[in-house]
C-alpha cells in the first residue's frame, strides 16, 4: 500500500500488510493467499503448467475445489451428455487426487458455485486473502476478506507458491445511508452503484461498502453487492466484519471452534477499518434514491429504474452514442419507450449473485399460489447442494414447481451457459445473474436483462418486465419500523 | 526463468472497434470447455467473426490481406468482465503479440502481461488516428516500442502509456512472475507459519 500520512488504516491496508511477503523488483507485491478456491474451468490448464514445470502444490490444505460451471442441472448421471464437460470434471478429480486437494464433488452434498460454498463451509473468513480463478471472487469480500479473481497462470502461481504478484490498490469507501424502500434489494443497490460510477469506475480500486444499509444487510445481501464489484471495474469489494458476520460463521465446518473462536473474533474485530481510516475516495449514496433497477443494454452499467424510459441515441453525449446504438440494436429495444412491459421469454433465478437460500425464500413467499405466464420458461437453480437441500426441507421446491418454475440441481447454469441451460436464438431472459454481455447466456444473439430475483419472478408471472412492487403488491412498511 | 525480453513489437495490424469489449466477446464461454489452451485461436471473437450458422461475416481479422496481423488496435476498457485467461490466450494463439487501445480492464491487463502481451494505451486523438490509418492500409506496419514509450506507424508517432511495473517486467524478461515468486519460498514459509489461520 502506498504510504499514507496520519490517519488510521482500512481493512484493505491491514490485510494487505499482514500478507505481504516482499516487494518485488518491478514494484509489485508478493502477497500470501490464505485461501485458494478452484473450479473445473480455469484450473486444468494450471495443473498442466505445474506438471510441465515439475512443481508440487505448496500448501494443498489451503486449496479447495468444486465443480460448478459445466455441471448439468437436470441430471447428475455420469457420463454427462457432453463429453467435453465430462472431460473437465474428470481432469479436476484427477488433479485433486494427484495433488492432495479437498474436492467438494457432486456426490459430497456440498458441491455448488464456488462463491456460494466458500462462505457456506466457513472457509471464507475476515481479514484473510482469497484468490480464485474466477472474477466473482469479490463475493467473499462480504466477510471482510480481500478476495481476488485471477487468471489461470496466477492459479498456477498460487498452487506452486501460495502467493501472487499484485499491484497495490486504492480504496474507495462507498456509503449507502438511510432506508431502502420495500421491494428494493441488494441487487438494486449494486446495479445503482455501477450505473453511477460506471463499469470501469473502479479501475485501480478496492471498494469498501458501508453505511446504515450495509450495517443492516444480512450476509447474503452483502455477498450480492460484493459479488458485482467486479462489474464496476473494482478489483475487489468488501464489507467490514461485524456481529452479523460472526453470527453467520459460528459453527460452520471450517470456522474456528472453542477457544480458537474467541481469539478469531478478537482478531477479526481488530482487522476492521479504523474509524479514522483514510480513503482514496469516498462516495455517498442515499438509500431512498434507489428503486428497483433493471439493465437495458449489454453491460451492467447500462441500467434504469423500472419506471424509466430506454435511452435514445440523441439523448447522450456524442462520445457515447456508438455504444448506446450498438446496445439498443442488439437488445432490439425501442429508444424512448418504457422498459416496463418488454416481453420476456426466459426467467432465470440463480447464480453466485442471487442463488442463495434467502433469495429463494423471498421469491417463494411471493409466488406461492400464482402461475408463471404461458410460454415463459422459468427456472430456479440453487447456488449449492446445501441451499438446495435447505430449500427442499422448507418446501420451497414445491412452491416453485406448483407455480410453474423448473427446479434444478446446483450450479452456475444459465448465468454463463457452459452447461446445457442456454438461451435459444434471440430469446430475452430476465435474469438474477450478474452479466448481460452479448452471448453471455449461451446464444450469440440471446438477450439478458439483469434484475433482482423478485423482479425476475414478476417477469415470469406476467411474461414481461414488470415492477415487482405492483405485481406482488409489496406494501410500504408502516412508518417507524 | 529466462524469458524473452520484450522491448519492441512490430507488425501489420488489425482493428477491433468498440468500447467495453468484454471477455465473453473475446472468447465466448461455450468455447472454454477445454483442458488446454491449444486451439483457442480459432474461436477468438467468434460471435463477431461468424454468424449464427457459422459462416464468416467478413470481419477484418479474416480478410486475406490481414493475415499475419500481430498488433490489435482496440477501444476503451478492453477485456472487461471475467478473469478468464482464455481471452488473452485466444488472442495470442491467433497471433496477436501486442494490443494498442484506450484502456484495459485490470485483470485482463495482468493476464496479458503474464503471457508477454503488452497492452498499451494511447490518448483518444492518437488512437483515432491510428485506428483510421490501420483500417485504410492493411500493409501498414505498426511498432509498439516499449523502450522509447511510443507507438509508431508510417511517418507518425504517439506516446504510449503502460504501467511502469508491467513495462519493466516485459523489458527485463520477467513478465511471468512464477520464477520470482518461487525464489521467496523460505520467506513464504515463515509468513505462513506465523499466520493465525
Ligand atoms: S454463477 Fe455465473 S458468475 Fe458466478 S461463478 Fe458461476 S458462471 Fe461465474
Amino acid at each position: 500500500m502506498s504510504s499514507r500520512q496520519a490517519g488510521g488504516k482500512s481493512l484493505f491496508q491491514k490485510a494487505w500488510e499482514a500478507h505481504t511477503v516482499r516487494t518485488m523488483s518491478n514494484g509489485q507485491v508478493q502477497l500470501f493467499i490464505g485461501l485458494h478456491l478452484i473450479h473445473e474451468v480455469t484450473s486444468p490448464q494450471a495443473f498442466g503448467m505445474l506438471r510441465d514445470l515439475k512443481l508440487k502444490v505448496a500448501y494443498p490444505k489451503r486449496t479447495f475445489a468444486t465443480v460448478d460451471h459445466i455441471v448439468p442441472t437436470d441430471t447428475r448421471v455420469e457420463p454427462f451428455a457432453d463429453p467435453l464437460a465430462q472431460g473437465m470434471i474428470d481432469a479436476l478429480r484427477t488433479a485433486c487426487k494427484e495433488f492432495g486437494i479437498t474436492f467438494f464433488d457432486t456426490d459430497s452434498g456440498k458441491q455448488g458455485i464456488v462463491h456460494v460454498i466458500g462462505p457456506e463451509q466457513g472457509l471464507t473468513q475476515p481479514g484473510t486473502t482469497i484468490a480464485c480463478g474466477d472474477s466473482h471472487t469479490s463475493t467473499h469480500g462480504a466477510f471482510g476478506a480481500i478476495a481476488f479473481g485471477i487468471g489461470t497462470s496466477q492459479v498456477r502461481d498460487v498452487l506452486a507458491t501460495q502467493t501472487l504478484a499484485l499491484d497495490p490498490l486504492k480504496v474507495r469507501r462507498i456509503n449507502v445511508n438511510g432506508h431502502l424502500a420495500p421491494g428494493v434489494y441488494a441487487k438494486d443497490v449494486i446495479l445503482h452503484i455501477i450505473r453511477l460510477l460506471g463499469v470501469n469506475g473502479g479501475t485501480g480500486y478496492a471498494y469498501e461498502y458501508g453505511g446504515d444499509v450495509f450495517d443492516r444487510f444480512s450476509m447474503d445481501e452483502r455477498m450480492t453487492v460484493c459479488n458485482m464489484s467486479i462489474e464496476g471495474g473494482a478489483r475487489a469489494g468488501y464489507v467490514n466484519p461485524d456481529a452479523t458476520t460472526y453470527a453467520y460463521l459460528v459453527g460452520r465446518p471450517y470456522s474456528p471452534k472453542g477457544a480458537e473462536w474467541d481469539q478469531a473474533v478478537a482478531r477479526w474485530n481488530a482487522c476492521r477499518s479504523d474509524a479514522d481510516a483514510r480513503y482514496d475516495d469516498v462516495v455517498n449514496i442515499k438509500a431512498e434514491d434507489i428503486k428497483p433497477t433493471v439493465t437495458w443494454g449489454i453491460n451492467p452499467g447500462q441500467a434504469l429504474f423500472i419506471d424509466e424510459k430506454i435511452p435514445t441515441v440523441e439523448g447522450v453525449p456524442e462520445g457515447q452514442r456508438a455504444g448506446i446504438k450498438e446496445a439498443l440494436e442488439f437488445m432490439q429495444l425501442t429508444p424512448g419507450a418504457p422498459i416496463k412491459g418488454t416481453k420476456v421469454d426466459v426467467c432465470f433465478i440463480g447464480s453466485c449473485t442471487n442463488g442463495r437460500l434467502s433469495d429463494l425464500r423471498e421469491v417463494a413467499k411471493y409466488v406461492e399460489g400464482r402461475q408463471v405466464a404461458k410460454g415463459v420458461k422459468a427456472i430456479v437453480v440453487p447456488g449449492s447442494q446445501i441451499v438446495q437441500q435447505a430449500a427442499v426441507e422448507e418446501g420451497l421446491d414445491k412452491i416453485f414447481r406448483a407455480a410453474g418454475f423448473e427446479w434444478r440441481e446446483a450450479g452456475c447454469s444459465m448465468c454463463l451457459a457452459m452447461n446445457p441451460d442456454k438461451l435459444i436464438g434471440e430469446q430475452l431472459c430476465a435474469s438474477s445473474s450478474n452479466r448481460n454481455f452479448k452471448g453471455r447466456q449461451g446464444s450469440p444473439t440471446g438477450r439478458t436483462v439483469l434484475m433482482s430475483p423478485l423482479m425476475v419472478a414478476a417477469a415470469a408471472l406476467t411474461g414481461k418486465i414488470s415492477d415487482a412492487r405492483e405485481v406482488f403488491e409489496v406494501k410500504p412498511e408502516p412508518v417507524g419500523v | 526463468m529466462a524469458l524473452e525480453k520484450i522491448t519492441k513489437i512490430e507488425g501489420p495490424a488489425a482493428v477491433f472497434r468498440g468500447d467495453d469489449v468484454d471477455t465473453d466477446r473475446i472468447i465466448p464461454a461455450r468455447f472454454m470447455k477445454c483442458v488446454t489452451f491449444d486451439g483457442l485461436g480459432e474461436y477468438l471473437f467468434h460471435d463477431v467473426r461468424f454468424d449464427a450458422k457459422g459462416k464468416p461475416t467478413g470481419h477484418m481479422l479474416d480478410k486475406p490481406e490481414r493475415k499475419g496481423a500481430s498488433v490489435l488496435v482496440v477501444g476503451n476498457n478492453f477485456g472487461c468482465g471475467s478473469s478468464r485467461e482464455h481471452a488473452p490466450q485466444a488472442l495470442q494463439k491467433f497471433g496477436i503479440q501486442a494490443i494498442v487501445g484506450g484502456g484495459y480492464a485490470e485483470i485482463f491487463f495482468g493476464n496479458s502481461t503474464t503471457l508477454g502481451i503488452p497492452c498499451v494505451a494511447l490518448a483518444p486523438k492518437d488512437l483515432a488516428r491510428l485506428t483510421e490509418a490501420v483500417e485504410k492500409d492493411a500493409k501498414l506496419k505498426v511498432t509498439v516500442d516499449l523502450s522509447a514509450k511510443t507507438v509508431n506507424w508510417g511517418s507518425e508517432k504517439a506516446p504510449l502509456a503502460i504501467k511502469d511495473g508491467a513495462r519493466q517486467a516485459l523489458m527485463e524478461g520477467q513478465w511471468d512472475a512464477i520464477g520470482q515468486l518461487l525464489e521467496a519460498q523460505g520467506q513464504v514459509a515463515k509468513l505462513e507459519a506465523a499466520l493465525p489461520y
